[in-house]
């Protein structure tokens, strides 16, 4: 076998372990938590009988381990379980919100993506200078104040005093991608703000480094522009440093949006998830975590297979 | 038209230096440098490090390496002044007018870009060539520059290829666009000497079927008297000497280019071996983790008390595996080691203090082998203590004894690594090396990173030190002149065997065995046309076969 679909098919391996990994470890700590769903749902009103008789019903005497089994062998099969203030499938209620969370995720990740690599080239072009400098301190501010900030700023000014967008992101079925992309569009500003600046510097970061090798020299002995230079002979030794920074980003698009949703009050997964924290539907939060944990450790492992695929000498063994 | 290709006048060069601790500096590195080049001549400039010869090198494509900067003076290429003209000019000369070969073409290729994308893509930008016929112009530079497989190298990457043969694609890259100068900078410097030999005979057929000029800058005399018409010797950024090639090689003037000339003057008289060897292996195989290969292979040499057994090979012959085993850092798989009338133990946690003193180690790289923040009194003191106990006045007194011993002096006691040169670096952990009273230092290519004029101090030093200290060197190098200079016995090893072993006397004398015979005459001999008479020896050879 090609070493290299050896190394993939480990890479793959790998995450479905720590999937299971990560899957024991929240239905552990939502179990270490003190109280239990019997009485979240019986709130003020739970009497020991009540609780007892409740707790016989719902299974929850039986071991930890029997239940997460349970639970686990569900997930296995696509059934996340019942919601318990609702009594709705999450499967289907989450369906229809992680789509929506997705679609924010990915609007900003379209914009933010090929905006920060072309910054962080731009700012290797002119290093040092004032291009290079003034993207720093704008990438560098925009992440350093909170998102929740910068959204209500954003909300205030451009919503309420301007005008142009509506302040509450929702979005229905019924409307059309250029109304959707409207409704979303400050949010997704947002998260593109947030994110920016570490793949901006990352790429920056990234290809200084290869700037120093002896290929850059020859490149530039070749008469080529230093466009030419980076883009053609750094950009391509850049890619997985690259590609690993920017699928972390991506990660937290979709697991870090939460914030976001909540100002924004967009119905995706993280006003799902706050939902369900504060009514304490420990099955809901049970599958949110795991959803997230799916998607990080998904979007990890395909930056550690583009890394791979990026390197010629496993491409190309001698 | 006029012939001269490129004409430099008064070129001073500065650089800004960073001292730590001070403000940065602007100092001169090339103090006002001439020389003319014509058309299809070869001009050789030769010096030792920080002489400035790839910094003029590299200002004939006006181009300033780090911080250095082209700070006086004139370069005039294809009548015209580069260092006056405008950035899409000199973008125009790099790589079209002028190309540039260095040193290392396994880090100057690009490891994500197949071979022939990069060969052709000066000539594709300058628009000297189509793509297609820029292609078929690297083809036949393959075939000319003896590269296998001519046709499809071109669509390997650089790390599917060997050393050698990647040097021969780096001259095809900077030929592909025609050019009229290319400036090879110490091209073969990082090959071994047989394929020296093939690499330099190759780039020097093809300097002469393509009439191109040429700037050839290398540190060894021997190599460059054999490509170039004209040398420059060059010194701390100054013209010491310059001349025809035969001039300098057979009538230098100045006391430097003598020096130079007649490096290696160091005689060394065999000495006889002893009943008792302080160090004998005995057939050591060995092989790393993970390899499912072995890298030695019965391995039998001794070395006898006061005596240098010189353990001499290309790279990849497991000369420096030897120097593992030995000092235990490898176990070997079979075989042992008897050392000073007692057998070692495999494995260095099975050895005592007194083993781990009596057997030292110097290393190639002298600055990665001391600690930067430690100054060089407490580097030589630090063996005292651990094996002698020495502390106070009495330490001090033997630190000084042996910076005498070094040449180096009291003076130096106090000062950091970073503030020494190169061989001072070396003498220093020679000195800590000889603290521990040793009987016998493992030398792992001492003297490879160094200058020739400084390695051949440090080579007096350490026979002088053997006379005195009555050490053992194992002396590990893949040069045959060093091996000439200091040895007694010598192991000539070859793909993890010993190819070759004996007293000094014999080894160096025919009747040959194919190896030794293919590596002795592979060494450059500083006469004139030597380069073709091996060639053409072995030519007859193999066609006497």
């Amino acid at each position: 076998m090609h070493p290299i679909i050896k190394l993939v098919f480990q890479r793959l391996a790998l995450g479905i372990l720590l999937l299971f990994g990560a899957s024991a470890l929240i239905f552990g700590l939502t179990e270490a938590l003190p109280g239990d769903a019997a009485q979240a749902v019986l709130g003020q009103s739970a009497t020991p009988e009540s609780l007892a008789n409740l707790r016989e019903e719902m299974g929850l005497n039986r071991p930890a381990l029997t239940r997460y089994f349970e639970w686990l062998g569900g997930i296995v099969q696509g059934d996340l379980g019942q919601s318990l203030t609702n009594k709705l499938d999450i499967s289907e209620s989450i369906g229809k919100r992680l789509g929506n969370t997705l679609f924010l995720a990915c609007v900003a990740a379209i914009v933010s993506v090929p905006l920060a690599i072309f910054l962080g080239l731009l700012a290797v072009r002119f290093r040092n200078r004032w291009p290079d400098k003034l993207i720093s301190a704008i990438t560098l501010t925009t992440v350093s104040i909170p998102e929740f900030l910068i959204g209500y700023v954003l909300v205030y000014f451009i919503s309420v005093k301007l005008g142009w967008f509506s302040s509450l992101a929702m979005i229905n079925d019924t409307m059309t991608l250029g109304q959707k992309l409207y409704a979303i569009a400050l949010p997704a500003f947002v998260l593109t703000l947030v994110v920016l600046a570490q793949m901006m510097r990352m790429t920056r970061a990234a290809i200084l480094n290869l700037m120093q090798s002896a290929y850059i020299e020859t490149a530039e002995l070749k008469g080529l522009s230093t466009f030419q230079v980076i883009a053609r002979h750094a950009f391509p030794n850049a890619i997985s440093p690259i590609v690993n920074v920017v699928m972390l980003n991506l990660a937290y698009l979709v697991v870090g949006v939460v914030v976001v949703e909540v100002v924004f009050v967009y119905p995706g997964m993280g006003q799902y998830l706050v939902d369900a924290v504060t009514k304490r539907d420990v099955p809901v939060v049970l599958a949110c975590g795991v959803v997230f944990a799916a998607v990080y450790i998904g979007l990890n492992m395909v930056a550690d297979i583009v890394s791979i695929l990026a390197n010629p000498r496993l491409r190309h063994p001698k | 038209m006029n012939d001269t290709l490129l004409k430099v006048r008064d070129l001073k060069i500065g650089a800004t230096v960073y001292p730590p601790g001070e403000k940065p500096q602007d100092i001169e590195i090339v103090h006002g440098v001439s020389f003319d080049l014509e058309r299809g001549k070869v001009l050789g400039l030769i010096g030792e490090s920080g002489a400035g010869k790839s910094t003029i090198g590299l200002a004939s494509m006006a181009y300033g390496r780090g911080g250095v900067e082209i700070t006086g003076g004139e370069v005039w290429v294809n009548g015209r002044d580069i260092l006056k003209s405008s950035h899409g000019d000199v973008r125009n000369l790099r790589g079209g007018e002028v190309a540039y070969v260095s040193q290392s073409a396994a880090a100057s290729f690009n490891p994500a870009k197949k071979i022939m994308d990069q060969v052709v893509e000066a000539a594709v930008e300058h628009k000297k060539f189509s793509r297609k016929e820029a292609e078929g112009r690297a083809r036949e530079l393959f075939a000319k520059l003896g590269l296998p497989d001519p046709d499809n190298i071109g669509s390997r990457y650089p790390h599917q290829v060997s050393g050698g043969q990647l040097q021969r694609c780096m001259t095809a890259l900077a030929l592909c666009p025609e050019p009229d100068l290319v400036v090879f900078d110490e091209p073969t410097t990082a090959l071994d000497v047989t394929t020296q030999i093939d690499v330099l005979m190759a780039i020097k057929e093809a300097i002469r079927d393509t009439g191109v000029a040429a700037l050839y800058i290398t540190h060894d005399l021997a190599v460059v008297a054999q490509v170039s018409d004209e040398i420059m010797v060059l010194r701390m950024g100054v013209t010491v000497e310059y001349g025809s090639t035969d001039q300098i090689i057979n009538n230098p003037q100045e006391e430097y280019t003598q020096a130079l000339v007649s490096v290696r003057s160091i005689e060394h008289e065999e000495k006889q071996p002893t009943p008792e060897p302080v160090l004998s292996v005995e057939g050591i195989t060995a092989r790393y983790k993970g390899l499912n290969f072995d890298v030695l292979h019965n391995v039998n040499v001794e070395l006898h008390p006061g005596q240098t057994l010189a353990v001499v090979g290309e790279s990849g012959s497991g000369k420096s595996t030897l120097a593992r085993v030995i000092t235990g850092l490898l176990p070997p798989r079979d075989g042992e080691i008897t050392f000073a009338g007692r057998k070692l133990s495999p494995d260095l946690a099975g050895r005592s203090r007194e083993d781990l003193r009596e057997l030292q180690m110097i290393y190639q790289m002298a600055d990665v082998a001391m600690n930067p923040r430690q100054t060089v009194g407490t580097i030589i003191g630090r063996p005292l203590e651990f094996y002698f106990n020495m502390r106070g006045a009495e330490k001090r007194k033997r630190i000084i004894e042996l910076l005498d011993e070094i040449e180096l002096g009291e003076k130096f006691m106090d000062r950091y690594p970073a503030e020494l040169s190169g061989g001072q670096k070396q003498r220093v952990c020679i000195a800590r090396s000889l603290a521990a009273k040793p009987k016998m230092i493992i030398c792992d290519e001492v003297t490879s990173a160094l200058d020739p004029l400084v390695a051949d101090g440090i080579l007096k030093l350490l026979l002088d030190l053997q006379k005195i200290e009555d050490v053992a060197y194992l002396f590990i190098t893949h040069d045959l002149a060093t091996v000439r200079a200091i040895s007694d016995s010598i192991a000539v090893m070859y793909q993890g065997r010993v190819a070759r072993y004996g007293p000094k006397s014999q080894v160096l004398s025919p009747p040959f065995d194919d190896y030794t015979d293919l590596l002795l005459s592979s060494v450059p001999e500083m006469h004139l046309g030597w380069l073709e008479e091996v060639v053409a020896h072995r030519k007859m050879e193999s066609a006497g076969n």
